[in-house]
């Protein structure tokens, strides 16, 4: 896929101390794809994401979102993006349409089209009778639907979504995959982290990080051909991690 | 030989959730048993009666023989326990870890070493770093030492490979095969259904009750439907093409392919026609064999079919 | 016997690895010593006074002269009537009032006899034990030169001292025992509660609960290491007091250090209750701070004393234990007296421990919740 390239990254750096954590990482997001953003625990993913996403600095290099740099402009890169990780997200002792409103007006909605996109939301994701309910007493993958739709409520022109799908049930999984392809379609970038091997299928385009390095990046289909392999986690078994110590 | 974990009929609610309902299986000695199921389907709950640590509501449990609520005290010694959040203390080093496990369960870290020594070998040596600033697969074959170090006749494990990468997954999963030589049986909790092949056997767990529990391949040989797996371009475009054909069952994404079943188990050529029509390219079709998740999402449908009042 | 010595092996080795608890442990009760002392340790220069000469002869005038030249005080203003006192006092830059009654000169001159008033404000005991010790002793100078002198032979100048606001003006050194009553309750409940709290948040308890380790075994290896650190505590507040301000134990240092363990005991099994009804380090500090803390600072004496408090707050103070150790301690410290005077307290004390340590091995649990 090429089009109009929304991450752009230039031999990104990023050092803690002596630690290398994003070692010269170079490559292109492009517009309305979802790509799949792989790698070993520790293999400096998370450190990426921060910095992409405006919570680091790196150390040098080039990184531009959505049309801004990221060590200049962090502030106007965080109203273009969303952002969703599995551990936090929504506040658990608010209500889905307290956390619907809370994070709509974070995002500066005023009270009219807060008011138009809650409600179409919580019909889109047929929620309408859970909506005084807490957060804490909906089941994970409910939340985690929510979550992804309130962290796209201010129509942002990318999406970081974090290990969105740890521990949620396989249809949830395969429902909440929906969602994403659904919103791919009208055009948002999806930046997606997970462990789930046979989700990096479903991404337009993978790369996979080892050691602080890119060692792969194309289709799935390119990749398990380059590698001779059935399936991405075979590919990711034989390259993610280099020789053990 | 009698079984290791017996359980009948075990209920448990906290306030008005019923978090496992009647559940009975036994785990045989030396078995990997794996419960596999999505979070909040009750595995960790069960997890901590069988560890003595929740009391069941009702019905039985019998671990290695004591039953686990009166027999909680001699239990302790014989089980090995690595709950979700892996019990490390962060601020002490991965050497003081595991001697303070051995100490509190009355062991000695050489006399048993050569038991986790094919596990601890990856992290020794990084024996003087805080438990803390390991790596997620790091931690987590620290914590599986610590509970081993004391050589439990059962091993516990809620979810060691949750969040795990792929790499140190299968890592993890080649170590509990070859504990079984030393008579170790293992239940193991997991949300990987891929994972579940690597079990002796299996209990599909979900909103607190049992689907099944059977060996892993013949989970996989109940599948009830012939299955097709169908390719294209467009995936998402693909998806939703099966769901409107009027003789699709059911459609899941699986990988690069869509899992579909028919009524009357079969298709003709009006279904490439269709696709084509919808205009989908590299359209290929074929039979598969089914796996575990594709059972699991069958008997999912099922139950969801008999209570869906239940589920939310 | 192994598990409980690797289990306090374990409790070292957190304490000594977080630099934080070790400020607290150590760094606060040093500070809190050098700042109370050397905010006793004022000497006055300038402090203001007023003057209430009801009398205006001439020896008033030559009293009020020799104080105000002393370079120790300064007048802040004169008075005109008793009402006046009080207003003088709520400005706050006068720290005593010298009254002369009507007729000083007279008085002196034909009886023999005179009164002067000094009036302190007791609410900064501190500077008001300094204030009237300097003025009663240029009041004896001033007598003696009056006899010199021969302007009235056999004269006196009887000074009489009123405390303002704090009538029995306790002594300067309170602050020792008041912040070793503090230092002990914010060391033992708040950190064992804390530590104990932490393990169930951090789901290493599971494992805990999980092994063949007892609940007596949990809750002693918990408590050991910091049994060691608040005795050591003790005396290294107890040092530096004496080294730094030369403050004496009157009494039995062997008492003293019984009953600080016994109160160490008291404060410890209170933290552990705490960390039985909490489940997160968040509810147990904030129990320790408003169930323990407070009170000490609020309801033991340290700063306002018992007797003027309402009968409420008299009967709270009862069921709190630093009230009777802190009573113990000035005793034994500052009184110098024997067991014989604190055995009552002490046994309060001994009440309350057991009370505290039977509870808490109640409602520790063996099981999750």
């Amino acid at each position: 896929m090429t089009g109009k390239s929304v991450i752009s990254v230039k031999n990104l750096v990023k050092k803690f101390g002596n630690f290398t954590a994003n070692d010269n990482l170079c490559f292109e997001v492009y517009e309305g794809e979802i790509f799949g953003f792989l790698g070993a625990n520790g293999a400096g993913k998370t450190t990426a994401l921060r910095i992409l996403s405006g919570l680091l600095e790196p150390t040098s290099g080039e990184v531009t979102v959505a049309g801004y740099d990221v060590s200049k402009d962090s502030e106007k890169i965080k109203k273009n993006i969303g952002y969703m990780c599995q551990k936090f997200s929504l506040y658990d002792d608010l209500t889905v349409s307290e956390n619907i409103v809370l994070y709509g007006g974070i995002y500066g909605l005023d009270n009219q089209s807060l008011r138009e996109r809650k409600n179409k939301l919580l019909k889109q994701l047929r929620f309408e009778e859970y909506e005084t309910r807490l957060i804490v007493d909906l089941p994970l993958g409910l939340k985690q639907k929510l979550a992804f739709s309130v962290a796209i409520i201010h129509n942002p022109r990318i999406v970081f979504l974090d290990e969105p799908t740890g521990g949620v049930d396989p249809v949830t999984r395969r429902q909440f995959w929906e969602m994403i392809w659904e919103t791919a379609s009208k055009g948002i970038t999806i930046f997606v982290t997970t462990h789930y091997m046979d989700e990096a299928e479903y991404c337009d385009r993978v790369s996979i990080m080892s050691e602080g390095r890119i060692v792969a990046i194309d289709t799935p289909e390119n990749l398990k051909k380059q590698y001779n392999a059935e399936t991405i986690e075979q590919v990711f078994v034989r390259i993610a991690r280099p020789l053990k110590n | 030989m009698a079984p290791v974990i017996e359980s009948v009929n075990i209920s448990k609610k906290f306030g008005n959730i019923t978090a496992l309902y009647d559940v009975s299986f036994e785990v045989n000695v030396n078995e990997i048993f794996g419960f596999i199921g999505p979070d909040g389907s009750g595995k960790t709950t069960l997890f901590r009666i069988i560890a003595t640590l929740l009391l069941p509501d009702s019905g039985s449990m019998k671990v290695l023989g004591l039953d686990s609520v009166s027999g909680f005290k001699s239990l302790r010694r014989e089980i090995g326990y690595m709950p979700g959040r892996f019990s490390l203390y962060q601020d002490l080093t991965v050497e003081e870890n595991l001697k303070f496990y051995a100490t509190v369960f009355g062991a000695s870290v050489e006399e048993n070493y050569y038991l986790i020594a094919d596990i601890y070998s990856h992290i020794e040596p990084f024996r003087k770093r805080l438990a803390g600033n390991l790596s997620g697969g790091m931690k987590q074959k620290l914590a599986l030492s610590c509970a081993l170090i004391h050589k439990p006749k059962l091993l516990i494990l809620d979810e060691p490979t949750t969040g795990v990468d792929a790499v140190s997954r299968t890592e993890f999963w080649a170590m509990l095969e070859r504990l079984k030589e030393y008579g170790i049986s293992v239940i193991v909790s997991t949300p990987y259904m891929d994972e579940a092949m690597r079990c002796s056997r299996v209990a599909l767990i979900q909103n607190g009750r049992i689907l099944s529990v059977d060996a892993p391949l013949k989970i996989r040989d109940s599948f009830s439907r012939r299955l097709f797996r169908i390719r294209a371009g467009d995936k998402y475009s693909l998806i939703n093409a099966l769901r409107k054909y009027p003789e699709t069952v059911t459609a899941f994404p699986f990988g690069d392919s869509v899992h579909t079943t028919f009524k009357g188990d079969s298709y003709d050529n009006s279904l490439s026609e269709y696709l084509i029509k919808c205009g989908l390219t590299d359209v290929t079709i074929q039979e598969t064999k089914a796996g575990i998740e594709d059972r699991f999402l069958e008997l999912m449908e099922n139950s969801d079919q008999k209570n869906t009042d239940q589920i939310f | 016997m192994r598990r409980y010595f690797g289990f306090v092996k374990k409790e070292f080795l957190h304490i000594f690895r977080d630099f934080r608890t070790l400020i607290i442990i150590f760094g606060i009760p040093a500070a809190q010593i050098l700042i109370f002392g050397y905010a006793v340790r004022t000497d006055i220069k300038n402090a203001g006074i007023a003057v209430l000469d009801l009398s205006r002869d001439e020896i008033t005038k030559r009293l009020t002269g020799k104080i105000l030249s002393s370079g120790f005080f300064r007048k802040t203003e004169d008075l005109y009537s008793y009402k006046d006192i009080d207003r003088v006092f709520k400005k706050g830059s006068t720290k005593a009032v010298i009254v002369f009654e009507e007729g000083f000169g007279r008085n002196l001159m034909r009886e023999g006899e005179a009164g002067v008033n000094i009036i302190a404000d007791g609410s900064e005991p501190n500077s008001a034990t300094l204030v009237t010790n300097y003025l009663q002793a240029i009041v004896n100078s001033f007598n003696l030169e009056l006899g010199r002198t021969g302007t009235a032979s056999a004269a006196l100048i009887v000074p009489e001292v009123k405390m303002l606001y704090n009538p029995n003006l306790e002594s300067q050194f309170m602050f020792v025992p008041g912040v070793i009553t503090l230092i002990l309750i914010l060391i033992c409940a708040l950190m064992t509660s804390v530590t104990i709290t932490r393990e169930k948040e951090f789901g290493t308890m599971e494992v805990l609960l999980v092994s063949p380790l007892k609940p007596i075994q949990i809750i002693l290896g918990k408590v050991t290491p910091y049994f060691f650190l608040s005795v050591f505590n003790v005396i290294m507040i107890l040092l530096l007091s004496w080294l730094v301000f030369g403050l004496p134990v009157k009494g039995s240092y062997v008492l003293l250090l019984a009953v600080s363990m016994l109160y160490i005991l008291m404060a410890l099994s209170a933290g552990i209750l705490i960390s039985t009804v909490s489940t997160t380090m968040q509810q147990a500090i904030f129990i320790s701070l408003i169930g323990m803390m407070l009170p000490t600072v609020l309801l033991s004496g340290f700063i306002f004393p018992i007797e003027n408090m309402p009968k409420i707050y008299n009967y709270l103070s009862a069921v709190m234990p630093p009230r009777y150790f802190i009573v113990i301690i000035k005793n034994i410290m500052i009184k110098g007296t024997g067991f014989g005077f604190v055995w009552k307290e002490t046994l309060i004390l001994l009440a309350m421990t057991v009370l505290f340590i039977s509870l808490s091995l109640r409602k520790f649990k063996i099981r999750l919740q």
